[in-house]
């Protein structure tokens, strides 16, 4: 790759300070982040993110697909967040096809999607305290992340990447005894998180480490489009679930969690707070869904007619034959939609031109605008600072580089 | 009879350093087993029954690696580095006493290689040097991350030997010697000295996990942001010999304190002294894996404001109380 022209690669004035290459393979660059660093002793005098090691080139990708399978590209946008994705893509294109979709279904969104912000959270929390060097946590969390991960293999089939939710609803019903296990969970949750927080409530070494580092004004946040938590951290209560309410968050009663602080500290507690929140949604969730019912639209231009309908009816065969060879038109037309992942403000912006795939797809992600604030909280920092900037951002590199 | 003499100490430092390398192995094992344990996991169990095979294992991969050098390295300090660093941490333990003297063929052995006067200066003389091996590996890596290691680590050395140098000082004055046998021998008459001298034994505790670049203190090393730090460049077993020099140290540390605070060979006769010093050197080698797996590290800065802000005066403050004790003024 070309090295691109930039002023911190100007060494016509020498001075004392040194470059240094941090990444793309780097122990706490979570993927393949590279971060430029130009250093006086320790203390760094610039940073600069270099980003493309792990472009992919999704939006070409998904122009070239139907409406229903792109969805399996949202996935492996942010794939810690593989649900929030799903659902800022389906909302999108119910817009434009202005389909009704059950409320049974859209409760088991809110479920899923805020199940996947505290998975998210959690393995945040285990990598952001592994780089500050304390390694035991980051096992634990991942212990805690399995159960929600066994849970989304129970409704989907599928771990990581579950494309559970389809365009008109969900892809399949929840599974017999789904209530249960979710339940269980949440019984579970307050005392794991009891247990991680004796690791770091109040530890000297943990609060020395984050409080008043990688500091970012709410004017710089504003400027540099910082979203999700990272924006929350510096007063701004911005919460897209509460501001523009979606897949009906309006029937659910949570708080925003906020600090006015900037520093890694307040990105920490905010992310900790939301945990909890997350945990209440789910709770007020798993009351309002029904064990068994209605989980996709009724529309059987967008949604597959279930199997015994498939066998008996000619119309239902014909439906089928058409969403699977061809999938379905949507209307010309454009539309954005946001949801509020773990990392922030996760949009899709989709261009149809009547035909069976988007003519254009732009996703519009957190941790490509999260990162930009990263130069600006190194500035004036220790290289330790630097990876604590880094966690506390919590970038996912997939999300940046797309 | 000097022949003997001669025999003796030949014999006597080759135990020595099996033991410590048969330690250091199999504290390599203990560390991932128990960090296992601690972090649900289970650890290298495959090689022999409970991985007892793995240091072998470890071993003899580490010996078949290429032995990489950068090329900008300055080629006769890089080769050195490693050596320097694990013959100071092996020269330590030449005046730590493992267990009583015993008598075997009409003489009575000490159990340790050197028992100088002024034993105590000697270990912390040589485990001071040990410093110097990471700093000039980092030096001559041409590397600049391990330069940053090397750097790190020079500064955490001089804000932590006043501090510890400071801590012994009221075990030296209690004992009225540096003999590490006249210590064990005076804790006999006194009772262990880590009862009067709680304080000055954390803060020699906490020095010494400096002195051997543990969590929280690794910062020389600091994987999440150094990369290794002082040994990136290092492959092979010259990488294996700065490992084993800090594992040695950590023994070398432990054998101290358990020598300077917790009576050395010392203990209820049911068990012969040499199985309580080392029963004791493992409890502390067990609290050095504990913090490494509970804490986070400290920041470079901030590691020198604790050890010249908070170690260095505590442990004066605590150092003049002692004197004035033993001298009779309080």
């Amino acid at each position: 790759m070309a090295e691109e022209k930039t002023e911190l690669l100007d060494t016509s004035v020498p001075d004392e300070t040194m470059i240094i290459n941090m990444g793309p393979q780097h122990p706490s660059t979570h993927g393949v982040l590279r971060v430029r660093l130009k250093l006086d002793g320790e203390r760094v005098v610039r940073a600069e993110p270099v980003i493309g090691y792990l472009h992919t080139g999704f939006e070409k990708t998904a122009e070239n697909l139907t409406y229903q399978q792109c969805n399996t590209v949202t996935d492996r946008l942010d794939y810690l967040a593989p649900m929030t994705n799903n659902l800022a893509y389906v909302l999108a294109v119910e817009k434009l096809l202005k389909v009704e979709v059950p409320k049974r279904a859209q409760y088991i969104r809110v479920l899923f999607a805020e199940l996947t912000r505290v998975a998210s959270h959690l393995v945040w929390l285990g990598t952001h305290v592994m780089d500050l060097g304390a390694m035991s946590l980051f096992f634990y969390t991942m212990r805690e992340r399995e159960v929600i991960l066994d849970l989304i293999e129970a409704a989907s089939g599928v771990r990581m990447n579950p494309s559970y939710f389809r365009i008109g609803g969900l892809a399949y019903d929840l599974p017999d005894g789904f209530h249960e296990k979710v339940i269980a969970f949440i019984n579970d949750f307050p005392r794991w998180m009891k247990a991680y927080r004796h690791l770091f409530d109040g530890n000297p070494l943990i609060n020395e480490r984050l409080h008043g580092i990688a500091f970012l004004t709410q004017e710089d946040a504003l400027a540099l489009s910082v979203v999700g938590p990272n924006l929350r951290a510096t007063g701004l209560p911005v919460d897209l679930r509460k501001v523009e309410p979606y897949s009906s968050y309006e029937d659910f009663d949570f708080d925003v969690p906020t600090r006015t602080e900037g520093d890694a500290y307040a990105r920490f507690w905010v992310r900790i707070d939301e945990m909890y929140e997350s945990m209440k949604i789910i709770e007020q969730a798993i009351g309002k869904i029904e064990p068994k019912g209605e989980y996709t639209t009724s529309d059987r231009k967008i949604s597959l007619p279930p199997r015994d309908e498939i066998y008996g009816n000619m119309e239902a065969l014909i439906h089928q034959f058409k969403l699977v060879t061809q999938g379905f038109q949507v209307p010309p037309g454009e539309v954005y939609q946001g949801v509020e992942g773990p990392r922030g403000e996760m949009g899709f912006y989709i261009v149809s031109d009547g035909s069976s795939k988007p003519y254009r797809w732009r996703a519009r992600t957190p941790s490509f605008y999260n990162l930009q604030s990263m130069p600006v909280m190194c500035k004036g920092g220790l290289v330790a600072d630097v990876i604590t900037a880094i966690g506390s951002i919590d970038i996912m590199l997939g999300d940046v580089d797309k | 009879m000097t022949l003997l003499l001669v025999v003796i100490l030949v014999v006597k430092i080759i135990l020595l350093i099996s033991i410590l390398m048969g330690g250091f192995a199999y504290t390599t094992l203990l560390e991932r087993r128990l960090l296992g344990f601690m972090q649900l996991r289970l650890g290298p169990n495959r090689v022999g029954r409970w991985g007892l095979l793995q240091p072998l294992a470890d071993g003899l991969k580490m010996a078949m690696k290429e032995d990489l050098m950068p090329a900008g390295a300055d080629k006769f300090v890089f080769r050195m580095a490693p050596v320097f660093s694990l013959f100071a941490a092996l020269s330590v333990d030449a005046v730590v006493p493992f267990g009583a003297p015993i008598h075997l063929f009409g003489t009575t052995i000490s159990l340790d290689i050197a028992n100088p006067s002024i034993g105590l200066l000697i270990a912390f003389a040589f485990s001071s040097l040990g410093i110097y091996g990471i700093v000039l590996g980092g030096w001559a890596s041409q590397n600049k991350y391990s330069l940053l290691g090397g750097i790190r680590a020079s500064a955490q050395m001089i804000s932590y030997e006043l501090a510890m140098g400071l801590s012994i000082l009221g075990v030296l004055m209690l004992a009225h010697t540096a003999n590490l046998e006249g210590i064990v021998l005076a804790q006999k008459q006194h009772g262990w000295f880590f009862i009067p001298e709680i304080i000055p034994f954390l803060i020699y505790y906490t020095t010494a996990m400096a002195e051997t670049n543990r969590t929280p203190f690794d910062l020389p090393e600091a994987e999440s942001e150094l990369v290794a730090g002082y040994h990136t460049e290092y492959s092979g077993f010259r990488f294996a010999m700065f490992y084993i020099a800090e594992y040695i140290n950590m023994i070398a540390v432990s054998g101290l304190a358990v020598t300077l605070f917790f009576g050395g060979w010392l203990g209820p006769a049911f068990l012969p002294p040499i199985v309580w010093f080392l029963l004791k050197v493992g409890v502390s080698m067990f609290v050095f894996i504990w913090v490494r797996a509970t804490f986070p590290r400290f920041r470079y800065d901030k590691l020198m404001s604790f050890g010249w802000k908070f170690l260095v005066p505590v442990a004066f403050v605590y150092f003049l109380g002692t004197a004035a004790f033993v001298s009779g003024v309080l």
